[in-house]
């Protein structure tokens, strides 16, 4: 896989949207101007706006990878971040008297373990019953959403219990700022956890068998006599802690309250950021960035074009189908090099 | 006469790999005509171009003397040509009737297919019971089924890509007495083997090719295995070591009343099984597909707890699984990190304790050297396993079961898809570690390797161990395969 | 309070939440026989729900049903050409599928109505009452006084099983699910069946979608599918890659979240959160119980080799 394959499904992306735009009658040059502007106009745009976003998506993007990485889809990451959001505004309520930097790192750590224990019941399924994981992750997140607005219409309405929406948060559980930005420091967690998972992906033992256990799970066990279903297990808790935690973040760090829809879909954009960065942590901060940019420019292009932001949406999904074609194409390429495909033999295969 | 089936200037490429090279075929009505040739040699592929499986790339087919293009095996069908393949290709969930309505296009359902397929089994003196799924068949009733489906529609001309290569040689025998009978009565057929000497009892007429090239044609009667194998590879059989002559050391393996399940389902695949395997020899465990000899040897490659009985087995352990692509390979991964794979964690590269760290420089260097060694063909230690040709992967399998220094070896069909010559390689590291001081304990589909290559040899039939006497020969130890002792 | 009427109510409301689901579920039990799980039945839902609520508006509700049809099968073809013909990844290329779709109807439909857009009053499907069945006591509204759609999806299972079962077309299929190589060395053009069926599949799904707008809210709105097409998925887990079982499955799962309309009659204070929350929660509990002990169709989900 090559910068041009991510570059070409990119333009392919961006292309189809400028054709869309143009059969429905926009101005594909004006929208495309409006994205750039929204996106990358000025430093305040780019931090505030791009960055803003690109936090969930990086954090979310480096779990899905993650798990990934040891073969295991975890679709449901919108129902883990807003149960790490849940976790995190519970906590931070009762903090108020804490000082800052334990009290934003308490509710930080009740947002992971919240998305870790959504994580627990697909875990569960999937080991004891052969449940994947994708459905049950998938089923919960509906389940979250309807939890997150019996939350805010229930025990954590705010105090007047008009609006549907959680008390603000204290000052101390909030997010410092960077200096003349809307951008929290979440970012700098964000790139420090790409930094620490590329360490545990590359240089460790255990990165090693999580990469194994994904590329050749028969194998792994076989010649390398690892434990899969641990290895799974924690993969997937993983997966959903890193949600959880870019719940936390938004929280604390953005909205300052728990909302209903606080999520734009923040847990499937992550799909396209870990499958453009082709799974490297370091790209999943790059694919991070350029994906906030495009969520960052969508609205710019509602405001200034009158184009629906939901517009973007569009450019993901080509984005992935692009990056998945040219991964079915190199699997299939060296098959064609070696000896015509033999018929497999049609006993039947363990479960 | 004008042949029934004929190929004529047949080429085909695979993406570089030219795989057939302008090859003729002829068989005429009657006729038992063996295909022999080599791995890759291009076998499989002309009967698929026949059967319509695969299009040439240049050159045509001519059935009863007139050309005929197929688009598929029911293009081929429609002219009489039936098939069965080197592999099962029964849907596993599938009834007996449902296949071989599926394989014959029949539109019948239910009671009247039911009754359709009885009939029809009778016909052919193959009878089987319709209802049964095809996965619960012991594999001499796949291998039947196999057949009854090719012979559905009405067929002249049988295609046969090894089909005795999983049965005892008894089964073997009646199959080829099958085809024989199929003859006779004006039938045609093509059998593919590399069982020589059967190729030479059974058959009328010889095709041989190596490399994508016919390298002889003619009547069987007069040829001999050694001059057939020439024509095979070109050259002289690489000579082998027989049986060692050295007298076996101390028990390395011990099994005593041990019961494995079944591998992956419920059951019990070996009951009560007692042998040992000492240092310095190698034990062959003979036996048909299924009869258990997977979970024997896994149990005793520390992959499968037995559910009782003693097991005692020296460590470490080599294993050399059967699937190399799935079970012992990572196709995706690097040479170095295949090898990292297998290794004890105690090993140079690995640092740290809390947190174990790989030294990926160490590990490389250490792979060059085992590169270098087994003169593994590749581009660099870097390079993705997936690349390396069937043969050098398989050398990278068993460099690495040596590389632990294993006080026994496990083997499970080491050989399997090789050439000739990458065979050999394989068998003589086998002795080589034998020699060296371990316990090897190997299995192979191929019975005659079993016996060329093992010191001593156990027979599995449906679970149960017995030991091969002393010298028994080929035919003595076939019936030990399919008769359950008595306990 | 009278027992009879509240029951009778509840089975008509859960035959009626079921209908989408079912449509959905048979059309996904039609591609997973055949070995392709397609998480782009959710975006083929919500298509199907817009071009069902725009060709209702131009030609009445019959012209929304065939452009949802329509709108879902295409929809099924693009994730076809990229998963069954290329071989790409089913369940990302799904997922890229639905998410693709949710953005495409929301810009439509917000292009064409309006950023706001409540209030579109469709034309939708009246009940239809069979005579003298329709009186029968707790099951006549249920089964007898429905939009001709819930007639129409209960009418496919009986197709379904037959198609399946009976015919050689089905034969093929079911080979194609449970062993590619199998079939194709018995001459059934494997890839074609795995396109057809996923394409038919997700013209059952547009028509899921057609039916929550034209026989059950009534109205458009975004991402108004809310996962159904997910919970079809599980449905036809849960059914068992049966037909039968499938519309038992998806009958259960209308009538637990019908149970709603039962407490809210009863006058209990459940938050409404909690019926929302409990079908998906009951599929969960509900695919613990069954799977493992069935087999699905050997193949579901994976590519097909080279040139097969």
């Amino acid at each position: 896989m090559s910068a041009a394959t991510v570059a070409a499904a990119l333009l392919t992306g961006l292309g189809v949207l400028a054709i869309g735009l143009w059969v429905g009658g926009y101005d594909p040059g004006l929208a495309l101007a409006a994205l750039w502007r929204g996106a990358f106009g000025s430093w305040y745009a780019f931090t505030s706006a791009t960055l803003l976003r690109a936090v969930p998506l990086i954090v979310i993007g480096l779990g899905f990878a993650f798990a990934l990485q040891a073969g295991a889809l975890n679709i449901g990451a919108e129902g883990q971040f807003y149960a790490g959001a849940i976790a995190a505004t519970w906590v931070g309520l009762h903090l108020a008297h804490w000082p800052a930097p334990l009290a934003i790192g308490a509710a930080l750590l009740a947002a992971t373990a919240g998305g870790a224990v959504w994580m627990v019941l697909p875990v569960w399924l999937k080991l004891r019953f052969g449940v994947i994981e994708v459905i049950s992750t998938l089923l919960l997140n509906f389940v979250a959403e309807s939890l997150v607005s019996l939350m805010v219409q229930g025990p954590m309405q705010e105090a007047t219990g008009i609006f549907p929406q959680s008390d603000a948060l204290p000052a101390a559980v909030r997010l410092p700022l960077i200096p003349g930005s809307r951008l929290h420091v979440g970012i700098v967690l964000a790139i420090g956890l790409s930094l620490l998972v590329w360490f545990i992906m590359s240089k460790t033992v255990w990165g090693f068998r999580l990469r194994a256990i994904g590329a050749g799970p028969r194998a792994a066990w076989v010649t390398g006599r690892i434990n899969g279903r641990r290895v799974l297990a924690i993969a997937l808790l993983v997966s959903g802690a890193f949600a959880g935690v870019a719940g936390g973040l938004e929280v604390t760090g953005v909205s300052y309250a728990l909302y209903q829809h606080l999520s734009p879909g923040y847990g499937f954009t992550a799909i396209a950021v870990a499958l453009l960065a082709r799974l490297h942590p370091a790209g999943v901060v790059a694919a991070g960035i350029l994906f906030g940019a495009l969520e960052a420019g969508a609205g710019a292009m509602q405001r200034d074009a009158g184009i629906p932001s939901v517009a973007v949406y569009v450019v993901e999904a080509v984005v992935i189908v692009v990056i998945v074609l040219a991964d079915a194409h190199l699997r299939r390429a060296p098959r064609q090099a070696a000896e015509p495909t033999p018929i497999p033999v049609g006993a039947r295969a363990p479960a | 006469m004008t042949p029934i089936l004929q190929l004529r200037g047949i080429h085909k490429h695979f993406g570089p790999v030219h795989a057939l090279k302008g090859v003729d075929f002829s068989l005429s009505a009657g006729q038992l005509h063996a295909l022999l040739g080599e791995n890759g040699a291009g076998k499989s592929t002309l009967m698929h171009i026949a059967f319509g499986l695969v299009r040439p790339d240049r050159g045509e087919v001519f059935v009863d003397g007139a050309a005929r293009v197929m688009r598929g095996p029911l293009d081929a069908r429609r002219h009489g040509i039936g098939m069965v393949h080197q592999h099962f290709t029964s849907v596993p969930a599938f009834s007996v009737a449902e296949n071989v309505a599926l394989a014959a296009g029949w539109t019948l359902t239910g009671k009247a297919l039911r009754r359709r397929v009885a009939a029809l089994g009778e016909r052919l003196g193959l009878a089987l019971d319709p209802d049964a799924p095809a996965w619960s068949l012991p594999v001499a009733l796949k291998q039947r089924l196999e057949i009854v489906k090719a012979l559905a529609t009405d067929v002249r001309v049988l295609l046969l890509d090894e089909p005795t290569a999983v049965l005892a040689p008894a089964e073997a025998v009646e199959l080829l007495r099958v085809i024989q009978h199929f003859t006779e009565r004006g039938g045609a057929a093509v059998l593919i083997t590399h069982k020589l000497d059967e190729a030479l009892d059974a058959s009328d007429e010889l095709t041989v090719l190596r490399r994508g090239r016919v390298t002889f044609v003619g009547p069987t009667q007069g040829q001999d295995v050694r001059t057939i194998a020439q024509h095979m590879i070109g050259g002289v059989l690489p000579s082998e070591d027989g049986p060692s002559k050295a007298r076996p050391g101390e028990a390395r393996v011990l099994a005593h009343g041990m019961d494995v399940a079944r591998d992956g389902r419920a059951g019990t695949a070996v009951r009560g099984a007692a042998f040992d395997v000492r240092a310095g020899e190698i034990v062959g465990i003979a036996a048909i597909e299924g009869s258990g000899q997977r979970e024997l040897l896994r149990a005793v490659a520390g992959l499968l707890p037995p559910l009782q009985g003693l097991l005692e087995v020296a460590q470490p352990v080599g294993f050399i699984p059967e699937d190399r692509t799935t079970e012992g390979l990572i196709p995706e991964f690097s040479l170095t990190e295949n090898l990292v794979l297998g290794l004890d964690r105690r090993t140079a590269w690995i640092q740290g304790r809390l947190m174990p760290r790989i030294d990926w420089r160490v590990a490389r260097r250490r792979v060059a050297h085992v590169i270098e060694d087994f003169a593994i063909d590749s581009p660099g230690v870097s390079a993705v396993a997936g690349t390396l040709s069937g043969g050098n992967q398989q050398k990278l399998v068993v460099a690495r079961a040596l590389e632990r220094r294993p006080q026994v070896l496990v083997a499970e069909n080491p050989t399997r898809g090789l050439d000739i010559r990458a065979a050999a390689d394989v068998r003589s590291r086998l002795r080589a570690a034998a020699d060296a001081g371990a316990a090897v304990l190997m299995h192979s589909s191929d019975l005659d390797e079993v016996l060329a290559v093992a010191d001593r040899v156990l027979v599995l039939c449906e679970g149960v161990l017995t030991e091969a006497p002393r010298g028994a020969d080929r035919g003595a130890v076939g019936e030990l395969m399919l008769r359950v002792p008595a306990r | 309070m009278d027992l009879v009427p509240l029951l009778a109510g509840f089975l008509a409301a859960a035959v009626r939440v079921a209908t989408p689901l079912l449509f959905a579920a048979t059309g996904e039990t039609l591609g997973e026989r055949a070995g392709v799980i397609n998480l782009g039945i959710e975006g083929g839902m919500l298509g199907g729900a817009l071009a069902a609520a725009m060709g209702s508006l131009a030609g009445g509700p019959w012209v929304g049903v065939v452009a949802a049809a329509l709108a879902g099968a295409v929809i099924a073809a693009v994730f076809a050409v990229v998963a069954v013909g290329a071989g790409a990844d089913q369940i990302i290329t799904g997922t890229a599928i639905t998410l693709g779709a949710f953005g495409l109807t929301g810009a439509l439909y917000r292009q064409r109505f309006g950023a706001e857009g409540a209030g579109l009053s469709i034309p939708t499907f009246d009940p239809v009452r069979i005579p003298g069945l329709e009186s029968i006591p707790l099951l006549g509204p249920a089964l007898f006084a429905q939009p001709a759609l819930t007639y129409l999806a209960l009418g496919f299972v009986p197709v379904l099983w037959w198609v399946l079962f009976r015919t050689r077309w089905g034969l093929a299929l079911r080979a194609v699910g449970e062993a590619p190589a199998a079939a194709r060395a018995a001459g059934v053009r494997v890839r074609t069946v795995r396109v057809l069926a996923t394409v038919i599949g997700g013209a059952l799904a547009g028509l899921g979608g057609a039916s929550l707008v034209l026989a059950q809210v009534g109205t458009f709105a975004e991402k108004m599918t809310a996962g159904r097409g997910f919970v079809a998925i599980a449905i036809v887990v849960l059914g068992r890659w049966h037909p039968v079982g499938v519309l038992i499955a998806a009958v259960v799962f209308g009538a637990a979240t019908a149970l709603q309309f039962v407490f809210q009659a009863m006058g209990l204070a459940v938050p409404y959160q909690v019926f929302l929350m409990l079908p998906y929660a009951l599929t969960l509990l509900a695919l613990a119980g069954v799977v493992g002990r069935v087999e699905a169709p050997a193949s579901l989900g994976r590519a097909l080799d080279g040139d097969s």
